[in-house]
C-alpha cells in the first residue's frame, strides 16, 4: 500500500477542477497550473526514487484486495514514463504561456491540458485493464477538446475524423475486454497474466491478443496511423507538442505492457504481426517525413517513425532490446516534446509553416537554429546525446536475435529522419532570406525558449549520464522481462 | 438465449458500421451510438446470462449474477454518453461554420490546409 502512487493522477485532476472556477483570471490560472505541474514533477521524482530503492509499489484503491478491486501499480517503467510525461507537460505548459493566446486560455485551455495529463498518468499507473480503458477515455476526451478548441474550419474537420477513429477503436477495446473477461474471468493485469499462463495462450486468446494489438495500434499510430498526420496538424503548436510527445506513447506503453505481461506465451503467433507492423511503420513514417515540405507534417511523420522503432525493441525481446526500447521511449517523449516546441517557434519566427517560404533564420535567431541542430543529432542517435544509448541497445538486441532486415530498416529510417530534419535546417535556417520575412521581425516568446532550453538540457544530460539513467532503465527492463516480479508485487497480500 | 443476443449484437454492429460509412454527420453519430450499444450488449452476453438472480451475494442467496459486467457496462455507457454529447456539439458547430452537415471530400485534403 502506498498512497504516493495516486498523486500523479490526483494533482492535475484537482487543479483542473479548481481552474474551472477562475475563468476570467488568466494570470491565476497560469500560476496554479504551473505550481501543479512543478509539484507533479517533484512527485514523479520522489516516486521514481522510492521505486528505485524499494521495488514495485502497489496501491489497492478503496482497500479491496488485488484481484477484486482496482489496483495502481508503480513499477520502474511506469514511474519513468510518469516522470517523462510530467517533465514534458511542464515544458509545454511554459511554452503555452507565450503562444496559446488569450482566447483559448479563457476557454479552459489549462483545465483540458491538466485533464489530459490525468489520463496519461493514470494509464501508466493502473494495473487493471478496464481502468486502463477509462483513463484512455479521459485522455482522449480532453484531446478532443484541445483539438477543437478555437473552432477553425480545419480544426473542426480534423476533430470529426479523430473523434470517429477513436470511438471505433474504443468500441473495439471494450469488445476485446469483454472477450478477455469471458475467456479468463478477470480484469486485473497481474491476475490476467496468471490465468493466461494456466490456460495456455491458444487460439481464442491469440485472437484477443491481436484485437488488442489493433486497438492499441490505432491509438499509438503503429501501422494504423492514417489519421495521425492530418489530425496532429490542425491544433496550435503547443497542443501539437503535447499530442506528439504524449498521446501515441500511451498506446505504445499499452502494447509493451500487454505483450510482456499477459500475451507473451506464444511469440510464434504474435511476433510476425508486431514485426510487420514495426517494419511498415518505420518505412512509411520515414518516407512520409521525407516527402512533405511543411513543418507540421514532417514532424508528425517523425512521431510515427519512433513508434515503429520502439516496437522493434518489443519484437526482438532480448534483455538489451527491451532496455533499449524503454530508454528510447523515454528519450523520445522528451525529444519529441522539444521538437514540436522548436517547430512551433520556427513557425512563429518565420510566419509560415511552408519550407519554401522560409530561409535565413540563422542570422536572426542563431540560438534557435543551433538548438534545432543539436536536437536533430539527438533524434538520429549521435553520441553523446540521449538518442544514442537507446538506439545502440535496440540495434544490438535486434542483431543478437538475427533480425538483420529489421535492424537495417531501423538504421535506414534513422537516416530518413536525419534527412527530413536537416532539410528544415538547411532551407529554414541557411537558405536565402525571403522578402516577406525581413519586414516581419520580432523577439521569440521568451517562455517558449525557456521551456525548450530546459528540455534540451535534459536531452544532453541524459545522453552524457547515460550510465546513471541506464541503472533506472535496466530496473524497468528487468520487470518487463520477468512478469513474475510484477505478479508477485500485486498479488502479495 | 446467448445465440439470439449474439445475432442482435451482430445486427447492431453491422447497422452501426453502415451508418458510419454514410456521408451525413448525423447518421455517423447515430452509427457510433448503435456501435456502442452493440458492444454493451456484447459485454453482457459474454459474461454469461442467468435468469432470476440479483447481483448480490448474501447469506441465503442460492444463485447470483456476476455484477462486474454490469459495472463495466454502466461505466462504458457514461463514457459513450459524454462522447456522443460532444460529437453532437461538434457536428452542430461544424454545421454553423461550414453551412452543411454532409462530410464531403471535395474541399478536404491539402487544399483546405492553405
Amino acid at each position: 500500500m502506498n498512497n504516493l502512487l495516486v498523486f500523479p493522477v490526483l494533482l492535475p485532476l484537482v487543479t483542473a477542477v479548481i481552474l474551472f472556477f477562475f475563468k476570467e483570471k488568466i494570470k491565476l490560472q497560469r500560476i496554479l497550473s504551473l505550481i501543479s505541474s512543478l509539484l507533479s514533477v517533484i512527485t514523479a521524482l520522489v516516486l521514481t526514487g522510492r521505486i528505485h530503492s524499494e521495488g514495485i509499489l502497489t496501491l489497492n484503491l478503496g482497500g479491496w484486495q488485488a484481484p477484486y478491486g482496482i489496483v495502481f501499480v508503480g513499477d520502474m517503467f511506469s514511474a519513468l514514463l510518469v516522470l517523462a510525461a510530467s517533465v514534458v507537460g511542464l515544458a509545454v505548459l511554459i511554452y503555452s504561456f507565450g503562444s496559446i493566446g488569450g482566447e483559448r486560455e479563457r476557454y479552459h485551455y489549462y483545465s483540458f491540458f491538466l485533464f489530459l495529463l490525468v489520463g496519461v498518468n493514470g494509464s501508466f499507473l493502473t494495473g487493471d485493464i478496464f481502468n486502463l480503458f477509462v483513463f484512455f477515455e479521459v485522455m482522449l476526451m480532453s484531446s478532443y477538446a484541445l483539438l477543437s478548441l478555437g473552432g477553425t474550419k480545419l480544426q473542426l474537420r480534423e476533430t470529426v475524423k479523430y473523434l470517429l477513429i477513436n470511438i471505433v477503436s474504443s468500441t473495439l477495446f471494450v469488445a476485446a475486454v469483454a472477450y478477455l473477461y469471458a475467456s479468463v474471468g478477470t480484469l486485473n493485469m497481474a491476475h490476467l497474466s496468471m490465468r493466461v499462463a494456466e490456460l495456455g495462450q491458444d487460439g481464442v486468446l491469440n485472437v484477443i491478443a491481436i484485437l488488442f494489438l489493433i486497438v492499441f495500434g490505432l491509438k499509438a499510430g503503429l501501422f494504423l496511423f492514417f489519421w495521425l498526420p492530418g489530425s496532429y496538424s490542425a491544433p496550435p503548436s503547443a497542443v501539437r507538442a503535447l499530442f506528439g510527445a504524449l498521446l501515441t506513447k500511451v498506446g505504445v506503453y499499452s502494447i509493451i505492457r500487454i505483450f510482456t505481461l499477459i500475451f507473451y506465451h506464444d511469440p510464434d503467433t504474435t511476433r510476425p504481426w508486431l514485426m510487420f507492423m514495426a517494419a511498415a511503420t518505420m518505412i512509411l513514417g520515414g518516407l512520409g517525413a521525407v516527402a512533405y515540405k511543411d513543418i507540421p507534417r514532417i514532424l508528425n511523420y517523425n512521431v510515427i517513425v519512433s513508434v515503429g522503432f520502439v516496437t522493434f525493441g518489443l519484437v526482438a525481446a532480448t534483455g538489451d532490446a527491451i532496455n533499449g526500447a524503454v530508454f528510447y521511449l523515454l528519450h523520445d517523449m522528451v525529444a519529441k516534446g522539444l521538437l514540436f516546441i522548436l517547430g512551433g517557434l520556427i513557425i512563429s519566427a518565420s510566419g509560415t509553416d511552408r519550407l519554401k517560404d522560409m530561409g535565413g533564420l540563422i542570422q536572426r535567431y542563431p540560438l534557435l537554429g543551433w538548438m534545432f541542430f543539436i536536437l536533430a543529432l539527438a533524434l538520429v542517435g549521435i553520441p553523446p546525446l540521449s538518442g544514442f544509448p537507446g538506439k545502440l541497445l535496440l540495434i544490438r538486441g535486434g542483431l543478437e536475435e538475427g533480425m538483420i532486415g529489421l535492424s537495417l530498416i531501423g538504421v535506414g529510417s534513422s537516416l530518413l529522419v536525419l534527412y527530413s530534419l536537416i532539410k528544415i535546417f538547411r532551407i529554414g535556417f541557411w537558405g536565402d532570406p525571403q522578402e516577406k520575412q525581413i519586414q516581419k521581425s520580432g523577439a521569440l516568446p521568451r517562455a517558449g525558449m525557456a521551456g525548450a532550453a530546459g528540455l534540451l538540457l535534459i536531452v544532453i544530460l541524459a545522453g552524457i549520464c547515460s550510465e546513471y539513467v541506464y541503472s533506472f532503465v535496466s530496473q524497468a527492463g528487468e520487470v518487463l522481462a520477468n512478469p513474475e516480479l510484477y505478479i508477485e508485487a500485486v498479488m502479495k497480500e | 438465449m446467448e445465440l439470439i443476443l449474439c445475432v442482435a449484437v451482430g445486427i447492431l454492429f453491422s447497422v452501426g458500421v453502415y451508418l458510419i460509412l454514410s456521408k451525413s454527420l448525423l447518421k455517423i453519430i447515430l452509427g457510433t451510438s448503435l456501435l456502442t450499444h452493440g458492444v454493451h450488449l456484447l459485454v453482457m452476453t459474454m459474461a454469461g446470462l442467468k435468469r432470476g438472480a440479483s447481483p448480490i451475494l448474501g447469506d441465503n442467496s442460492g444463485s447470483y449474477v456476476d455484477p462486474l459486467p454490469q459495472a463495466l457496462i454502466l461505466t462504458s455507457i457514461v463514457i459513450s454518453f459524454g462522447i456522443t454529447a460532444f460529437f453532437f456539439v461538434l457536428a452542430y458547430r461544424t454545421n454553423q461554420t461550414t453551412g452543411t452537415e454532409v462530410t464531403d471530400d471535395r474541399e478536404g485534403g491539402e487544399a483546405a490546409n492553405e
